[in-house]
């Protein structure tokens, strides 16, 4: 079986200081990859490398494209690469802003991928911003209102609306539940474990939160100073960390 | 200081040639804003730096000039920038139509079809089509090179969502030969039939913004739109007042405190011709 993704070696330096180093690892296709790690450990670099918003230093990021096969996305074009990431691919961002047009209704949020392949027809345009609306539980009442009167977590419902509704082969998530009280985030974590096994996406989620990975990841990767330092099945490492820092990790979860 | 003091239409020789290149540039390449180093024009910006600079470049001692603002050619800013180029280049100016080789713009086409052999200037406030959708210049400049042009029919969309119908009716994006999207500067979607396939070369000025676009003769020119909500252009639904003429772009005006109103030809040249030729309006003397 072809790897969706496949990762080699990815490393990317900011002047001297590391951002990652030497991060290898294959995605298979409906598989749920978590990254965890802290604050400035490389996750976010790593994702961005991946996602193509920053260019590694070295690595290669093969997506096993519909048409062409494996490609490497790093040396793929700027107009293949943005082809990619409003087709197969789906970005979700902590803040909800920045992945939204906050000057445009929730409608046209959604809509706007659809535009960017060349749908041409208001009409069907809107019956399917209104039916994701609906399969992410905003009201479709709601469809011309801007999401600047939207609450938190219906804004970051919206956000991945409006990447899925391309049908999207694999998502990047960067803290998804970042910022969003509890039983909000339970909420979109329901949601998003349902979207991904219904339309059998592949995603890789970056966070620090545990019960995020625990709840979503098939497989987990341990990230420290932009390092991989450990990886496997989520259950086996977050019940059996072999790392010390993985063991922090998972013993600093507050049990409640 | 005498009037000769300047060179022939006020710009340097250099400068003319400096904004011929991007306009050359702009032709080879329609729809697509050349960057050009604007100079300080004896007018503020926003009253046609753009269009002055592009003329001041094209015009040459035979030509005849004629100034239109909104249509018309005695308001303010086609008066001042008509007497600018009497004085500067003295060259002949004319309010008719079909007389002028070199017409600058603002709002408006003629209504009497352009021939070849004409240039028509416009005055472009804001170049970039794109500008109150993305606010980045490096990106708006990426996405033209890309063809990246989703985010207009984002525009579209909201218009329709929130109105019902498309209520842009002035500035109306446009795509020129299948390529670059294009701002038609803030003429009404009314004329922007006009700019596809017209005979006269069209130039594009924004002086603050520092850009120069052009269509070559017979450049196709199609309106954005979508399938279930094609592209209208619109006018008031009335006769023109003065010629009764029912195939112009409309001025509405107020003409008493009771509520009174007409509605008169904006171009004025064209309304002029009408009523010199016998046509009368319900609201002629």
């Amino acid at each position: 079986m072809t790897p969706l993704l496949s990762v080699q070696g990815v490393t990317k330096h900011y002047g001297p200081h590391i951002g990652c180093a030497d991060v290898s690892f294959d995605l298979y296709p409906g598989e749920v990859m978590g990254i965890v790690g802290e604050s400035g450990s490389g996750k976010s670099t790593l994702l961005n490398c991946m996602a193509g918003h920053l260019v590694p230093d070295s690595g290669q990021v093969v997506f096993d494209t519909r048409g062409h096969g494996p490609r490497d996305t790093v040396t793929m074009s700027e107009p293949e690469r943005r082809m990619l990431a409003r087709t197969d691919w789906a970005f979700v961002h902590q803040h909800a802003r920045d992945g939204l047009r906050m000057g445009v209704s929730a409608g046209g949020n959604v809509g706007e991928r659809l535009m960017a392949v060349g749908a041409r027809n208001y009409a069907d345009i809107r019956a399917k911003a209104t039916d994701w609306l609906g399969r992410v539980e905003i009201d479709a009442a709601r469809v011309d209102d801007r999401p600047t009167t939207f609450s938190g977590g219906m804004q970051q419902r919206l956000q991945i609306a409006r990447n899925l509704v391309t049908g999207p082969r694999l998502v990047f998530m960067d803290e998804p539940t970042g910022g969003l009280d509890v039983s909000v985030q339970a909420r979109l974590l329901d949601l998003l474990r349902g979207l991904v096994r219904d339309m059998g996406l592949s995603a890789i989620i970056v966070t620090h939160d545990l019960a995020v990975v625990r709840l979503l990841a098939d497989r987990l990767m341990v990230m420290k100073s932009g390092r991989v330092v450990e990886a496997g099945l989520t259950d086996q490492v977050l019940d059996d960390p072999q790392h010390a820092y993985s063991q922090l990790l998972v013993s600093s979860v507050l049990q409640v | 200081m005498t009037e000769r003091a300047y060179n022939f239409a006020y710009l340097d020789e250099q400068t003319k040639r400096m904004i011929r290149r991007a306009i050359l540039k702009g032709l080879a390449i329609p729809g697509y804003q050349v960057p050009f180093a604007s100079r300080e024009m004896p007018m503020p910006y926003g009253w046609g730096t753009g269009g002055v600079q592009v003329s001041a470049a094209v015009l040459t001692p035979d030509d005849t000039l004629k100034v239109i603002d909104q249509g018309a050619d005695d308001t303010t800013n086609a008066v001042s920038i008509r007497s600018f180029f009497q004085r500067t280049a003295g060259v002949a100016t004319t309010t008719a139509t079909r007389d002028a080789t070199v017409i600058q713009t603002r709002h408006r086409i003629p209504e009497e079809p352009l021939r070849e052999g004409q240039i028509l200037v416009y005055q472009v406030p804001i170049p970039e089509p794109l500008r109150f959708l993305e606010p980045r210049e490096s990106e708006t400049r990426k996405m033209h090179s890309l063809e990246d042009y989703g985010l207009m029919h984002v525009k579209l969309y909201e218009d329709i969502a929130r109105h019902g119908h498309i209520a842009t009716s002035y500035a109306y994006p446009v795509k020129v030969e299948g390529r670059y999207v294009m701002d038609p500067s803030p003429i009404p979607k009314f004329d922007n039939p006009k700019l596809g396939n017209m005979a006269a070369i069209q130039l594009f000025g924004a002086g603050r913004e520092q850009r120069i676009y052009a269509l070559p003769p017979y450049t196709q020119v199609v309106s954005l739109d979508f399938d279930d909500h094609p592209f209208e252009p619109s006018k008031a639904d009335h006769p023109c007042g003065m010629c009764g003429g029912t195939d112009s772009y409309l001025d509405e005006l107020i003409v008493d405190d009771a509520g009174g109103r007409m509605f008169v030809c904006s171009d004025t040249d064209y309304c002029e011709g009408r009523q010199a030729a016998g046509h009368k309006g319900k609201d002629a003397a």
